[in-house]
């Protein structure tokens, strides 16, 4: 109960100062024009294309990006030689601040699905493989060395003792990942789209209509905390074994 | 390369005989052709100062260090036990205890040796479930569910307080006497040593050499051991009683 406070005082004071005429519905919508809104976009239809839309590009980007950084991870997590040869220079594009790479990927790959597909793949990479190799890297050697006394071949190792072992990390760096790929859609959406939930936002920004933008702001934070919820039960579901609160 | 290693199920055989064992870490020379005979249901305890080489020892005849030189013979399984507990925390006390399962006939022996430890009706529980005390007895059940030969004990109850200890030790001591497994056990207690073993044998020096070796309850006696560890007893108090 105590959680909700905040956020119905805050309803309370936007619904008071849009009906009192204190904000003009220019500068902020009331919340009956958003609901309005809402319902007006779901009944043509256009609310699920760009729901839909989004949330393809979010789950190829972040599927594309579990793939790599499962490959990679586990290259540069399980191999000396690939991690020299690897990590610097993937820890040097890290660096790079990941927005930065948009207008070449606008060049390289123009406008269309590639490029923001690609971008929140970008995004949601890094956390996942940063999180892979650090698990690798963690694993309890006590607990390899029990696979070997029982002469456990490399593939059982593999598979009975690092893939359970590296898991929480790689959950929690899934999760982080995912919340990635929905930030990079935005931007991606912002720069160049015809659908999706950053087309809605470009599109209310321009017809001056802060009704449909506050749907858009609110349907992000709703995918946002799905998808957030939903990690968070598959790591309750795949290691609840652990003995940590993973952060 | 010159070692060795085979592992020989003939019934002539001792369970462990380690013959010119020579390992060293960088120019660190931890032994230099060390003997070591283990008969089939002896239990030897040995000791050491820390850093000794006692685990080392240990982690050899596991196969878990390669020696430089000399041959290390074991005859069938091998079940080890170290200082922590080493359950994998995803699986549950029964799978762990199976992990070293390699078919249904090692599988059933689970719940026997689950029940032998005491932890029948703990199969089900995570490993964060247990205390430490409970946590060793599956290690000591896994240990067991090969049906070893040869039980390889590295400070087994150096983790616990001493009541557990004392519960532990006893446990150890009735499985091992019930099933006749060989063991090896290293560990810096002379209580635990003497509580357990039929010999002791004493590590000393650099690279280390048996310094002592004496059968419990003939030469290897609480005062003959420490005396061999280099030990002082009592110190003020003995001689202030004179």
């Amino acid at each position: 109960m105590g959680k909700l406070v905040v956020p119905l005082a805050l309803f309370a004071a936007w619904w008071a100062a849009t009906a009192s005429g204190a904000i003009k519905s220019y500068q902020l919508a009331s919340p009956r024009d958003v609901v309005r809104e809402l319902f007006e976009l779901a009944q043509t239809g256009l609310l699920w294309r760009d729901l839909g839309a989004s949330i393809e590009r979010v789950a190829l980007g972040f599927a594309i990006a579990l793939f790599l950084a499962l490959i990679v991870g586990s290259l540069v997590g399980g191999s000396r030689i690939a991690e020299r040869a690897l990590d610097p220079t993937l820890q040097a594009i890290r660096a790079v601040p990941s927005l930065a790479w948009v207008p070449l990927i606008l060049l390289w790959l123009g406008i269309g699905e590639t490029a923001k597909v690609t971008l929140v793949a970008i995004g949601a990479f890094f956390p996942i493989y940063v999180a892979l190799v650090s698990g690798i890297h963690g694993v309890d050697r006590k607990l390899v060395e029990v696979g070997t006394i029982y002469g456990l071949s490399r593939t059982a190792l593999i598979t009975r003792v690092l893939v359970p072992a590296t898991l929480p990390q790689l959950l929690v760096g899934a999760r982080i990942g995912l919340t990635q790929a929905w930030l990079f859609l935005v931007a991606a959406e912002l720069l160049a789209a015809t659908s999706g939930l950053g087309f809605l936002l470009t599109d209310g920004q321009q017809t001056s209509r802060t009704d449909e933008i506050l749907v858009a702001i609110l349907l992000f934070a709703a995918c946002g905390k799905l998808s957030e919820t939903g990690m968070r039960q598959l790591e309750k579901r795949l290691v609840g074994w652990t003995d940590t609160v993973p952060v | 390369m010159t070692s060795a290693r085979r592992r020989s199920a003939g019934s002539e055989s001792p369970a462990a005989r380690i013959r010119g064992l020579r390992k060293a870490y960088g120019t660190h020379l931890v032994f230099d052709g060390l003997d070591l005979d283990v008969a089939r249901g002896e239990r030897v305890a040995v000791l050491g100062a820390s850093g000794c080489g006692k685990s080392t020892l240990l982690r050899c005849i596991a196969g878990l260090e390669r020696s430089d030189a000399g041959t290390i013979a074991t005859a069938g399984e091998i079940g080890v036990m170290f200082q922590e507990p080493r359950l994998f925390p995803w699986l549950d006390v029964g799978r762990n205890v199976a992990f070293p399962a390699r078919n249904g006939t090692e599988r059933v022996r689970v719940p026997n040796v689950l029940a032998l430890v005491g932890l029948a009706h703990a199969a089900t529980r995570l490993p964060k479930e247990l205390s430490g005390g409970m946590a060793q007895r599956a290690a000591l059940a896994r240990a067991l569910v090969r049906d070893p030969h040869l039980l390889l004990l590295d400070e087994p109850f150096a983790a616990l307080d001493a009541l557990r200890r004392i519960e532990l030790r006893a446990a150890v001591h009735e499985i091992l006497t019930l099933t006749r497994a060989s063991a090896i056990l290293v560990t810096h207690d002379v209580d635990d040593a003497l509580a357990i073993a039929d010999r002791v044998i004493v590590l000393a020096g650099s690279p280390a050499e048996v310094a002592f070796t004496g059968n419990v309850g003939e030469t290897a006696t609480r005062a003959a051991i420490l005396d061999a560890l280099g030990v002082v007893e009592g110190g003020a108090y003995s001689r202030v009683r004179g």
